[in-house]
């Protein structure tokens, strides 16, 4: 294991705007996204599972494409847009795909999860109607080893029809 | 609606209108689950938290020459080293096998296996730290696998196993086998091999151990048996229990792998009690794969006499699993293999063989469906074959098989409700088998298989006549309900049970009941999330809290209303006169009334399983309260070019006797036909040795989880299922498990369509197009058209236990075992056969308890 030296132990600042808020933050300078939220933010919802690419467990959106936080290096994110799950409410009322997973059994253990709503939120944002297909492809870097994804593919596609109905109602804030 | 007393004659599973079990709803912990809020075991944060990691061992057999510290411990930010000398007492999960120390203290025996660990302000110093560390170890011979340890008993891995490196060597007769054969139309013998995976749930194991404010201990991780630990923690570190609270946090997915008792825990349970302030430990993945505890590599032989008509006369099934280098739950792990054979098919004469050898590598132990999928593998590729051989349609063979409802089975196991024929026809009907099966184009396949399951482990872990599962309810004037239970949530759904049980027996909605689980100093005991016991066993202990206290407000609520209580109803969160509805009080005002008459209200239920009729000795493994049965079709399309396969449909029918919450049911149903694929498709568990010239070592081939393959979004198959609710009188509401048994038949049907695809058997898992291509080849020139083991190795299993049937005027005693005879009659046959082992191999010192009784 390479000595750390004084470098990596110096602590950075940033500005960036998450979950909608401005946020300053120092941390240590070696720490990735995913940590800096967790241990520096106060934003544990989203959660590691390899910290190595390779689960899609630390997913979030960095201006609006999702990202895996564990290869995304905290000083990156200097003046950008970060949004994690705990964002995804808004106003006291919960994103529709927070919902519809909740509804629709595609949180077993939860801890997937996270990763798997600001994903699918980053597709539905993109392309408001997407097919089985679409929906598997863009969900297929996240591992969910308790559902079997069946009920996730079902509570994205329950809840294009409810963001559709925000939508018409002019309730953008939610979506 | 739910009367108060229920009709005479009337049975809860009987119950037609229920309001809340059986609809689909959002469970209860649905809402934290999706904002994140749901706390991890790694989500905790506490005031001057340390942090801890662990030096493993890089060689796989060696003796700790010395371990030298003193660096490590002078780095800046280190607070403590601890060695294996700090941790003097062995503990284990099985009486059996209390053969793992917190830190190695004289031998490492995989690598992975722990030896010191750093205690430091901050992760990545204490992770710097483990490189300043310095152990001299004397390499020891390494044992790679069974046939190894078989041929060579020296050096020993443990001096406790049965003979040389074979942990554990069993034989069970039930009836006369041989004889058996002898009527046989035809005698089938086959051998499989199933390789061992790990259960990759995505939480990596973490632990946080602090020190109460009153100098208590309390232990916050991410286990699927808070009771369990709690009872290693306190002999391992030699303290009173009543001093120790663990808390089982949410698991992040367990199957198993977060069961057994792990080093990690006691160690950062005991940092912070020296330290005196708390100490977090979270594992990287790559140590997860080392930890393992997953599913046991089994070799096996199937022979099998049958009829022309396909009954079955006679069987013997015989395994060696590879069980690493630890005990872990490998004893019942082995018998598992040979236990739940007969509760499928009608079995009239039954051996079985087990045996189980340590090797040089991570321990071996429960995952989903524990010590079964193996044998269920081999013998449902094995009726596959017999069903081609005398030209019965595997779906009708099986229906004609199908053990019957309320038997004894050959080896006294007691089945009772079994769904499993109305299963098999409506898989049947729903895959449209008939016009599927040998009907399909080349590459082209479909396949079944069916499956049983336990709903609990008959006998606990460690003896005793105490409940497997307790729950304590509280009522509030607030109208408010808490339900504390041991209960762990891994998520599964055991929060949802407990409150829909208790809500729908007072008539209250879901929300308005608190659960309180998983935390041993608030509830009462569950002794944990494995072998699908919780829903059967905390649920009935729920209801019976839930009666006792709806009985303690209908006292009340009559006497206010002036009715008699038989007239009352539980429903719609009000209490009311059946025959005159507006004739109520809200259930809060009901809550008032019972605590103005009765004081505080607080009620208790709790549940043990029906005794076991069975014995003998190793007759502790494999009773249940009821089993579960499920069958599976699977279709496959395979390029013969390149052996690429595929799997399109699924479809799957499981008796879960009743669905409480039919979403959660269906998702652990989805979700075992995931975890089924990736076991007969693509997971593996494999070891390599590094070169000489490095180390020598056994190495997991590939520690991540880009390269330990698992299914993703892209190969889900679509998955028809369909729940068969036939209400069983021994589970709450009538319900069965969910969680195990629907695996099962997935990796044998896949092999089943593989055959039916392109006519060649893959006697192993995983099913890979490099082996579908080696045996394509095989039959291209004319050899068997088969991939998987030549031959079953030569296992010195002992002389076996001889039972006789019930049909042949059994009683469940071993007629040559006269010893365990006697004491079973002392203790009136409840005695754990695990726990005759452990009075055997465990000396005073190790096991304290053992030695008082």
């Amino acid at each position: 294991m390479p000595e750390s030296n004084s470098l990596t132990k110096q602590h950075l600042h940033i500005s960036m705007r998450l979950n909608g808020e401005p946020r300053e933050v120092s941390f240590a300078s070696y720490k990735t996204l995913l940590e800096v939220l967790r241990e520096d933010c106060d934003l544990p919802g989203t959660k590691h599972g390899c910290e190595l690419g390779e689960c899609g467990a630390c997913a979030v959106l960095l201006d609006g494409e999702p990202v895996l936080s564990c290869l995304i290096i905290g000083a990156e994110c200097d003046g950008r847009e970060v949004v994690t799950v705990e964002g995804l409410a808004k106003d006291g009322k919960l994103h529709p795909l927070q919902e519809t997973f909740a509804d629709c059994g595609a949180a077993q253990c939860g801890y997937c999860t996270p990763g798997f709503l600001v994903t699918a939120k980053a597709l539905l944002d993109r392309c408001p109607n997407p097919s089985r297909e679409q929906i598997k492809e863009s969900l297929s870097g996240n591992l969910c080893r308790c559902t079997g994804y069946q009920q996730i593919f079902e509570a994205v596609e329950a809840s294009i029809a409810r963001i559709a109905a925000c939508r018409v109602s002019g309730n953008s804030e939610v979506v | 609606m739910a009367a108060v007393i229920p009709p005479p004659g009337e049975h809860l599973h009987d119950r037609k209108n229920l309001q809340l079990i059986g609809k689909a709803r959002r469970r209860v912990d649905g809402r934290a689950k999706v904002t994140g809020q749901t706390k991890f075991a790694d989500d905790l944060q506490f005031p001057r938290m340390a942090h801890c990691k662990l030096l493993r061992s890089r060689v796989p057999h060696a003796i700790i020459k010395n371990i030298d510290a003193t660096r490590a411990a002078a780095r800046p930010g280190v607070l403590l080293v601890l060695t294996g000398r700090d941790f003097p007492i062995p503990y284990g999960i099985l009486p059996v096998s209390h053969d793992e120390f917190p830190l190695c203290n004289d031998r490492v025996r995989f690598v992975g296996d722990p030896v010191a660990a750093v205690i430091a302000t901050d992760p990545l110093i204490a992770f710097e730290a483990l490189d300043d560390i310095d152990v001299e170890y004397e390499p020891l011979r390494t044992f790679s696998d069974p046939e190894d340890s078989i041929q060579h008993s020296e050096p020993r891995i443990h001096e406790y196993a049965d003979k040389g490196n074979l942990h554990k060597l069993v034989s069970l007769q039930f009836g006369d086998v041989a004889g058996g054969f002898a009527d046989a139309d035809h005698v089938f013998d086959d051998v499989f091999f199933y390789q061992g995976n790990t259960h990759l749930p995505i939480e990596t194991h973490a632990t946080v151990g602090t020190k109460d404010p009153d100098g208590k201990l309390t232990v916050y991780s991410s286990t699927q048996c808070p009771h369990y630990l709690h009872k290693a923690t306190a002999k391992a570190l030699d303290m009173d229990p009543a001093h120790i609270r663990i808390i089982a946090c949410s698991n992040g997915g367990g199957f198993g792998g977060k069961s057994d008792v792990f080093n990690h825990e006691i160690v950062v349970a005991r940092a912070a009690l020296m330290l005196d302030r708390p100490v977090k430990i979270c594992l990287t993945r790559e140590e997860v794969f080392y930890c393992h505890r997953g599913r046991h590599p089994v070799t096996m032989r199937f022979k099998t006499g049958v009829k022309n008509d396909g009954t079955i006369t006679a069987l013997h099934v015989q395994s060696l699993l590879d069980g690493g280098a630890y005990g872990s739950y490998g004893v019942a792990s082995t018998f598992y293999t040979g236990a739940l054979q007969t509760v499928t098919y009608h079995i009239p004469k039954y051996r079985f063989d087990g045996c189980r050898a340590f090797t040089n590598k991570p321990p071996c132990g429960p995952k989903r469906g524990h010590g079964t999928p193996q044998s269920r593998f081999g013998q449902e590729i094995q009726l596959d074959k017999i069903a081609v051989k005398l030209g019965i349609d595997p779906a009708e063979l099986r229906l004609r098989i199908i053990e019957q409802p309320n038997t004894l089975t050959a080896n006294f196991l007691t089945v009772r409700t079994i769904g499993l024929r109305e299963c098999v026809e409506r898989v049947v009907r729903m895959s449209d088998w008939k016009n599927k099966y040998k009907k399909m184009p080349h590459g082209r396949g479909v396949g079944i298989a069916c499956s049983s399951y336990l709903c609990g482990a008959g006998l606990s872990i460690n003896w005793n006549e105490m409940p497997q599962s307790g729950v304590q309810l509280n009522l509030d004037r607030s109208g408010r309900v808490t339900a504390f239970c041991g209960a762990t949530e891994i998520g599964q759904g055991s929060d949802d049970v407990l409150v829909a049980c208790v809500a729908e027996i007072l008539g209250i909605d879901p929300h308005d009941v608190r659960p309180v689980t998983g935390d041993t100093d608030l509830g009462p005991v569950d002794l944990g999330s494995y072998s699908s016991r919780v829903t059967l066993m905390m649920g009935n202990a729920a209801i019976q809290a839930a009666e006792r206290a709806r009985d303690l407000l209908a006292i009340a609520v009559a006497k206010k209303l002036e009715i008699p209580k038989e007239r009352l109803v539980f429903a719609n969160r009000k209490v009311f006169d059946c025959e005159n509805p507006l004739k109520a009080l809200s259930f809060r005002d009901a809550v008032c009334a019972a605590e103005t008459m009765h004081g505080t209200i607080g009620t208790v239920g709790s549940y043990s399983p029906p005794k076991s009729p069975a014995k003998f000795k190793g007759g502790g493994v494999g009773p249940s309260p009821t089993y579960s049965y499920s069958a599976a079709v699977v279709e496959v399309e395979i390029d013969p070019r390149t052996g690429w396969l595929r799997v399109p449909r699924v479809w799957m029918a499981h008796d879960i006797g009743r669905a409480l919450n039919p979403t959660l049911a269906i998702g652990q149903v989805q979700g075992s036909i995931y975890m089924g694929l990736g076991e007969a498709l693509m997971e593996e568990q494999e070891f390599r040795r590094l070169p000489e010239r490095l180390s020598n070592a056994l190495v997991h081939k590939f520690p991540s989880m880009l390269e330990y393959k698992s299914p993703t979004t892209l190969e889900t198959p679509e998955m028809y299922i369909e729940l068969v609710e036939d209400p069983d009188p021994t589970g709450p509401f009538g319900a069965k498990e969910v969680g195990q048994g629907p695996l099962l038949p997935i990796m044998p049907a896949v092999a089943n369509a593989v055959f039916d695809a392109i006519g060649v058997r893959i006697d192993e898992v995983p099913i890979t197009p490099e082996k579908i291509l080696k045996a394509l080849d095989a039959k291209a020139k004319g050899k068997d058209p088969r991939f998987g083991p030549a031959s079953f190795p030569s296992v010195p299993y002992p002389e076996p236990i001889i039972v006789t049937p019930p049909w042949e005027g059994g009683d469940g005693r071993a007629a040559n075992e006269p010893e365990k005879k006697h004491r079973t009659e002392q203790n009136q046959g409840a005695r754990n056969a695990a726990w005759h082992d452990a009075q055997k191999l465990m000396n005073e010192k190790s096991n304290p308890e053992g030695a008082s009784r």
